[in-house]
């Protein structure tokens, strides 16, 4: 038998008035993976997750995170969860250090921890110089690697990833997700949502999703045999019928209100 | 949990002493609010136009028309004026008070007789009719001592105007702006410090951790209580000496219930930030809430008692109204606690239910 697992939803919808955003979802995430979601611009991916961190009320359906229901125990979920948003959400107008100092404050990390993460933190990502810029003037690869890391300040064992690499050049891409293996390495969930489709072969597991529905799901490796398709892109286009996502000009348009 | 809202308070500190230009402008608004409003909204009339119809045509006549004109109160038409026409002088708004002085007037001058004086008065303002009045109640006083000299009066009405013997309006309407800039200005600053985060997309990051909106609410209004404060300071300051305000009673009674005032302000302000999606609509929320029940309600221009009964009611729940008399009261009468103290709880009482109206609707959801 398979352990319980750490990402669950069951016929998951989300309406907004009559237009339906997230369609029937059905998933299932084991510990230690990488599971990405992959679709284009308004496929439904934020608002998927976002129910899984307890920001979203489902319209109908279950949802699992950590083992908590997401209509009940939506603060168990915060506790044990990090969440990266789409919008880059440190403040621009704080420094690098005051920024880890606020989200390690709201996550009742005691002056000492928090001291010690910063140092940390600080050495890892090669910022130590930079901590007293503001985070406004940093490009915009260290902005995401530095979300990354304050999104991971309270150890979380889930994390969530909207679009962490939106707009960055295909070096820092790969850097970025160089740091996510490393945090599957150590034991810890990663759910990442992408429209990239050279991201989509990093994950361990991917959804394909389409106008709010899942429509494939597997393991890039057995897809691509399933198909008969060399590439990720391949398979999308396949299955899609357009080109890759985020070459395309949005259909529809993405959001980022709440 | 203490260290999360030591953190949001913390955070907010950092934030409103980087934006420095905004800060400066939480400095100086006050003081031009206060300049405009102040000179603007005084009440005092000088040049009253008035008309005068002589049927007299003597010295004494001429004296009395003169002691018109001699204190800058008023000011005469320069034409003759006849009965017919005084409806359309009101109506045309070239004079707001006629004269009319009877043919016996100076034979009845005499002692052990009274001479009379008709004064129409366009009292279409209530209130511009009673000052139009009460100046010209002056004036006739004083011909009547300048005539009579030693001689007793056959009549001494000497009404005495207690708190404010000068009828210095600036007096009585100086507390009310500060009232209404302090109100104004600290609503703001909080309608704003939520939307804004919706705007930018943070508030989103901090609702998925683990913290309270009752954290999210207070480290929102510690914070600016200080702003605040220190706007109750400039605006009270800046009153003093532009406009000689007199400070009769305790200034620290009159801080600390000032504290409590800006707690109200600041609570309110919270609260439309929780239901307002942006900053924009925040602000002008704000404003349509603020300026116009307090100027038309609180008592700051009509005196509540004078008001409909509905209207009462609504003044009764406005914060500013029981501001208003802690503040005229200190200031103008020098009373204390000891009168203050049921309009100073209600104040309290107000701004305690304000804050927890604001946390209980404050969504911990993106909905
Ligand atoms: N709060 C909302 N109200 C109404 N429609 C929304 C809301 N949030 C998202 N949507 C709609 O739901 C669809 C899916 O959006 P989203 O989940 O952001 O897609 P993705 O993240 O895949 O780009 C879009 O068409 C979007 O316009
Ligand atoms: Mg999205």
């Amino acid at each position: 038998m398979q352990p319980e697992p750490v990402v669950y939803a069951e016929h998951l919808s989300k309406r907004f008035g009559s237009f339906t955003a997230v369609d029937d979802l059905s998933l299932s995430v084991q510990q230690g993976e990488i599971f990405g979601f992959l679709g284009a611009n308004g496929a439904g991916k934020t608002t998927a997750i976002r129910m899984f961190c307890g920001l979203l009320t489902p319209t109908s359906g279950i949802a699992r995170v950590a083992g908590f229901d997401v209509h009940t125990e939506a603060r168990k979920i915060k506790q044990t969860i990090g969440y990266m948003s789409q919008k880059f959400s440190l403040y621009e107008d704080l420094t690098v250090a005051q920024n880890i100092e606020f989200y390690g404050g709201i996550y009742g990390l005691s002056r000492a921890e928090i001291i010690d993460k910063t140092n940390r933190m600080l050495e890892e990502l090669k910022l130590e110089e930079r901590r007293h810029t503001l985070t406004r003037s940093l490009p915009l690869g260290w902005k995401q690697r530095l979300a990354l890391s304050v999104a991971m300040l309270h150890d979380p064992s889930i994390v969530f990833l909207d679009e962490p690499t939106g707009g960055v050049d295909p070096i820092s891409r790969r850097n970025f997700w160089r740091i996510i293996y490393d945090i599957a390495a150590n034991g810890k969930t990663v759910f990442v949502t992408t429209h990239y489709m050279d991201e989509a072969e990093y994950c361990g597991r991917l959804s394909i999703m389409y106008q709010g529905r899942i429509i494939e799901l597997g393991k890039p490796g057995e897809l691509k045999e399933k198909y008969g398709l060399k590439s990720m892109q391949e398979i999308f286009v396949h299955l899609v019928g357009e080109t890759e996502p985020a070459d395309k000009p949005n259909i529809i348009s993405s959001t980022e209100n709440g | 949990m203490r260290r999360r809202l030591l953190a949001i308070v913390r955070k907010e500190f950092t934030h409103i002493f980087r934006d420095w230009r905004t800060l400066l402008i939480i400095i100086l608004m006050p003081i031009l609010m206060i300049v405009l409003y102040g000179y603007a909204i005084t009440l005092d009339m000088r040049n009253i136009a008035f008309g005068v119809i002589d049927d007299a045509r003597t010295p004494e006549s001429r004296a009395l028309v003169e002691a018109f004109t001699e204190n800058g109160f008023f000011k005469p038409l320069g034409r003759e004026v006849n009965r017919q026409e005084i409806e359309q002088l009101f109506m045309r708004r070239d004079a707001l008070m006629v004269i009319v002085i009877p043919r016996e007037f100076s034979r009845e001058l005499q002692p052990g007789k009274r001479a009379r004086v008709q004064l129409l008065i366009d009292a279409s303002d209530s209130n511009v009719g009673t000052f139009v009045s009460n100046y010209a109640e002056q004036v006739l006083q004083l011909y009547n001592r300048r005539l009579n000299g030693s001689i007793p009066l056959l009549y001494d009405i000497a009404p005495r105007i207690f708190y404010n013997p000068d009828m210095n309006s600036t007096y009585f309407f100086v507390p009310g702006l500060v009232a209404l800039i302090l109100m104004l200005i600290s609503a703001l600053l909080t309608s704003i410090a939520i939307t804004r985060e919706k705007e930018t997309g943070t508030l989103e990051q901090i609702l998925v951790s683990p913290v309270h909106s009752r954290e999210i609410i207070l480290g929102k209004v510690f914070p600016y209580i200080l702003l605040g404060l220190m706007n109750a300071a400039i605006i009270l300051i800046s009153a003093r000496l532009l406009f000689n305000v007199p400070m009769r009673g305790s200034l620290l009674l009159l801080g600390m219930l000032s504290l409590v005032y800006v707690f109200v302000a600041l609570s309110f302000g919270l609260m439309i930030s929780t239901v307002a999606k942006t900053q924009l609509v925040a602000m002008f929320m704000t404003l349509m809430a603020t300026i116009l029940p307090t100027i038309m309600l609180s008592g700051f221009i009509f005196p509540v008692s004078s008001m409909p009964e509905p209207l009462q009611y609504l003044a009764r729940i406005l914060p500013a109204t029981y501001f208003l008399i802690i503040i005229r009261g200190i200031m103008l009468k020098g009373v204390g606690l000891a009168e203050l103290w049921p309009d100073s709880l209600i104040l309290t009482g107000l701004g305690f239910f304000l804050v927890v109206i604001a946390i209980r609707r404050f969504r911990m959801r993106l909905e």
